[in-house]
């Protein structure tokens, strides 16, 4: 099944969030709420807003996700590595030289 | 709506009036240009003050000959990061040698007020309640004092810092 | 390198506190997002994948030791550890908290660095040749006028707002390690027929979705008349530059619209009004800044050393390096070193602290403390002493920069790509590793020779594709990464585009792609003739049937 979450960047330190329940945000792609009407999209949207105008978050928006045993995954490749992080780089060789 | 001009919050005497609206009774019209180029002979027959509103994608040099029939220009950010009234603002200061009042309209907000000053304007068209007016007039004045060396010329009469390291070059040479 | 006076140290302390105040007013919401962000991207920060990005200026791509230092201990203590040296000579930081940038850039300031207008739409860092000022073939060192303009168009108060982002770049040879070609100015140095300096003058050049070689618009500019000139130049652009579409709005699509004739009379009809003006710099000032890049004190050597020649023919892998990672300088007893930071497998632009580090050591003790940043992600120190060599490249060694491959296959320009970019399509990063690890071979790549591979995670080509030699693109296709690839690009004064070869190859397939190119080279090459000769000579069409044959 397909949805969409709702995500931002952390206005203060840039980091990548998800909308979870309660308009909690979470680093965690698994812990967003998913929404699978346009209605339940909008409202996940309207306190994302609200986030932004508080200036919890920048940036917001939805995007899609497939629901598999209730955990949302991402679809793009670019919201994969956005989730997972860099797959190259030189802080994860840094790192791993530890 | 107010405007800051020369570091004060002051009144607006001045009003835009639509192209099709007539003129009588106002005592500080502002017409559009296409108004100005259809109308000249009649507005200036007012004797009155008459403020000109230059759409930013005018060219200055239209009205280069007739700027001495304007009190006011009003030049127009349609958004702040359409920064076309910077170049009319000063071409009509520098080129064409325009001595009246030249004011920015538009969505200009406090972090280009340093920009609008250094391009020749005299006065910006400010909006809000009370509190916000006075906030803007504030950052006005903040604005003016960030960068106390600019490092280029422009329109305005800071020295930039060339000019300055050649005061200070003649100064070692005279002494 | 230029000093900064008073005048130059209160205008960076200045916008330090000034930023710091937007960032307040930021933070306490008295500032939305939508008008802070062209302040934040005046200020270098941009908003990416994964965090923020700063990117720092290295203005015409020279610092010294104790900038290089200072850019480590940013990397460490507000950082990941490491930072990326770009294409347009900065060098860029991944994971900084906006809170954290006003220290970042106070910290700056403190060894005369900044961050001011690498990002907006505003005239950005000036780049220029990474060998000026060691390099024979000069008329004069470039970073003078560039230093020239950096000044000018910083805060210039009407330029602030231009329809998009506007890069500068300037030769001081006919040799153009700058590719001014493809900037939106362009500018070279020569000497008019009665011997006097002054520009060549390109306008409208560009990457991106419409890749252009600029016209020349004005065949000879006198050296004192640059900034007049420029500021004609900038106010047409900011005048008529289109602003209905992002896409259409850098100069070179104005350019192209009008035609280079009609853009050149149109800056010439401008320029009569402001020649002779206040932008005239005082000859005291050019000669004042033109000492801060007057030759550093050369030592009067012999054009050999017996220490450095012994050297070479004992070591071999020493000798190898030589043979890509060494320039002739024009002080005799001297050369123009390359650092590599292409290691096969590492990110290419890619330093460590400890790496920065050890480049600042080395500057200090053997390079006149003197480093540069060219625009193919590699690092310079331009000023080495030949007995010296050795000692440096063993320093470099031991500090994982001993990469022997500069302009080989291996050599890669790529952006960073979807691992890190907003923009991006694909990953480059990846693909950039496995290509230099399936050629990791030195021998193969000396037997290659010059090969410049230039790879782009999307069409905004910083990675500079289009005049790569194999230019690579990355490109969304149905939601898996796929790879276009361009051949015959330069970025030198032959500069040309490269040609679309076929259609593009998915992520698994792009290395043997490549590879074949490659080997379809070899095979058909004559003696001494370089990948990109072979292919004006034969074009397209045996690489075209190489890859495509039979599929």
């Amino acid at each position: 099944m397909t949805a969409r979450i709702v995500t931002a960047n952390g206005l203060r330190d840039g980091e990548v969030l998800y909308l979870a329940r309660d308009g909690r945000w979470s680093r965690d792609l698994a812990e967003a709420e998913p929404a699978e009407s346009a209605e339940a999209e909008a409202a996940l949207m309207a306190i994302a807003e609200g986030a932004m105008r508080c200036r919890t978050v920048v940036e917001a928006y939805a995007m899609a996700v497939a629901v598999e045993d209730g955990t949302p995954r991402p679809l793009s490749q670019r919201e994969r590595i956005r989730a997972a992080g860099p797959t190259v780089g030189t802080d994860i060789a840094i790192e791993r030289g530890r | 709506m107010p405007v800051i001009k020369d570091g004060q919050l002051v009144e607006n005497d001045w009003t835009f009036i639509p192209d099709s609206v007539p003129l009588d009774g106002v005592s500080r019209p502002v017409v559009s240009l296409a108004r100005w180029q259809g109308e000249s002979r009649a507005l200036l027959g007012r004797n009155r003050w008459l403020g000109l509103r230059l759409p930013n994608i005018a060219d200055p040099a239209v009205i280069g000959a007739e700027l001495h029939c304007f009190a006011l220009i009003e030049l127009e950010f349609p958004t702040f990061r359409d920064g076309r009234a910077y170049s009319q603002a000063r071409l009509l200061r520098e080129r064409h040698g325009y001595l009246g009042e030249l004011r920015a309209v538009g969505g200009i907000g406090r972090d280009q007020y340093f920009f609008l000053d250094r391009c020749g304007f005299d006065s910006v068209r400010v909006a809000g309640d009370e509190a916000e007016l006075a906030c803007a007039l504030e950052g006005w004045y903040e604005a003016m004092a960030e960068i106390s060396v600019p490092m280029q010329p422009a329109s305005d009469r800071r020295p930039p810092a060339s000019s300055l390291r050649e005061r200070r070059r003649a100064a070692a040479g005279a002494s | 390198m230029y000093r900064y006076d008073e005048f130059d140290s209160a205008l960076v302390n200045e916008r330090v506190a000034q930023f710091r105040g937007q960032v307040a007013r930021r933070l306490s919401g008295y500032l939305d997002e939508d008008r802070f962000k062209p302040l934040r991207l005046m200020n270098g920060v941009y908003l990416q994948l994964h965090a923020y990005m700063l990117r720092v200026a290295i203005p015409y791509g020279t610092l010294d030791s104790r900038q290089m230092r200072r850019l480590a201990r940013i990397a460490r203590v507000y950082d990941r550890g490491y930072g990326h040296f770009t294409t347009r000579q900065n060098v860029q930081y991944n994971w900084p908290k906006l809170a954290e940038v006003p220290d970042i850039l106070a910290e700056l300031a403190e060894v005369e660095m900044h961050a001011i207008q690498t990002s907006g739409n505003c005239i950005r860092n000036v780049t220029a040749d990474h060998f000026a000022g060691a390099a024979a073939d000069e008329v004069e060192d470039p970073r003078i006028h560039a230093e020239v303009i950096r000044q000018w168009s910083t805060l210039h108060p009407e330029f602030s707002f231009l329809p998009r982002k506007f890069k500068i770049a300037v030769t001081g040879a006919a040799r153009d390690r700058a590719a001014i070609n493809v900037h939106d100015i362009g500018l070279q140095m020569l000497r008019n027929e009665a011997g006097e300096p002054g520009f060549r003058v390109v306008v409208g050049g560009g990457l991106g979705r419409t890749p252009i070689v600029g016209p020349t618009i004005r065949e000879f500019l006198p050296k004192a008349e640059l900034l007049s000139y420029l500021e004609a130049v900038l106010r047409v652009y900011n005048r008529l530059g289109r602003r209905d579409n992002p896409f259409k709005a850098r100069i070179k699509i104005l350019v192209a619209s009008v035609g280079g004739d009609a853009f050149a009379a149109m800056v010439e009809e401008e320029w009569q009004a402001l020649r002779g003006g206040s932008l005239d710099l005082p000859e005291e000032e050019v000669a004042r800044i033109a000492a801060y890049f007057a030759p550093p004190p050369f030592g009067a050597l012999p054009a050999q050393d017996t220490e450095f020649e012994a050297m070479r023919f004992e070591d071999r892998d020493f000798a190898r390096w030589c043979r890509t990672n060494l320039h002739p300088h024009k002080q005799q007893g001297y050369a123009i070193l390359s650092i590599s930071l292409k290691p096969v497998g590492g990110v290419p632009g890619d330093a460590t602290a400890e790496q920065m580090e050890a480049v600042a050591d080395l500057a200090e003790r053997y390079g006149l403390d003197e480093i540069r940043v060219s625009h193919e992600q590699n690092l310079v120190l331009p000023h080495i002493r030949l007995r010296d060599v050795h000692a440096v490249w063993q320093g470099l060694v031991a500090a994982g920069l001993g990469a022997a491959n500069i302009g080989l296959v291996s050599d890669i320009i790529s952006c960073p790509g979807l691992d890190y970019c907003n923009l991006a399509n694909a990953r480059s990063i990846p693909v950039a590793q496995r290509i230099a690890t399936r050629f990791a071979d030195l021998d193969r790549q000396h037997d290659i020779g010059e090969l410049k591979l230039k790879i782009s995670g999307c069409i905004n080509a910083c990675g500079h594709h289009h005049v790569g030699h194999i230019g690579i693109l990355g490109v969304d296709k149905k939601g898996s990464e796929f790879y276009q690839i361009t051949l015959g690009g330069s970025a030198g004064e032959d500069a040309s585009l490269g040609e679309i070869v076929g259609p593009a190859f998915s992520y698994d397939d792009v290395v043997d792609a490549v590879e074949t190119l490659v080997e379809t080279y070899v095979g058909l090459r004559e003696t001494g003739e370089r990948f990109l000769d072979a292919y004006r000579r034969l074009g397209s069409a045996p690489f075209k049937e190489a890859l495509y044959a039979g599929h």
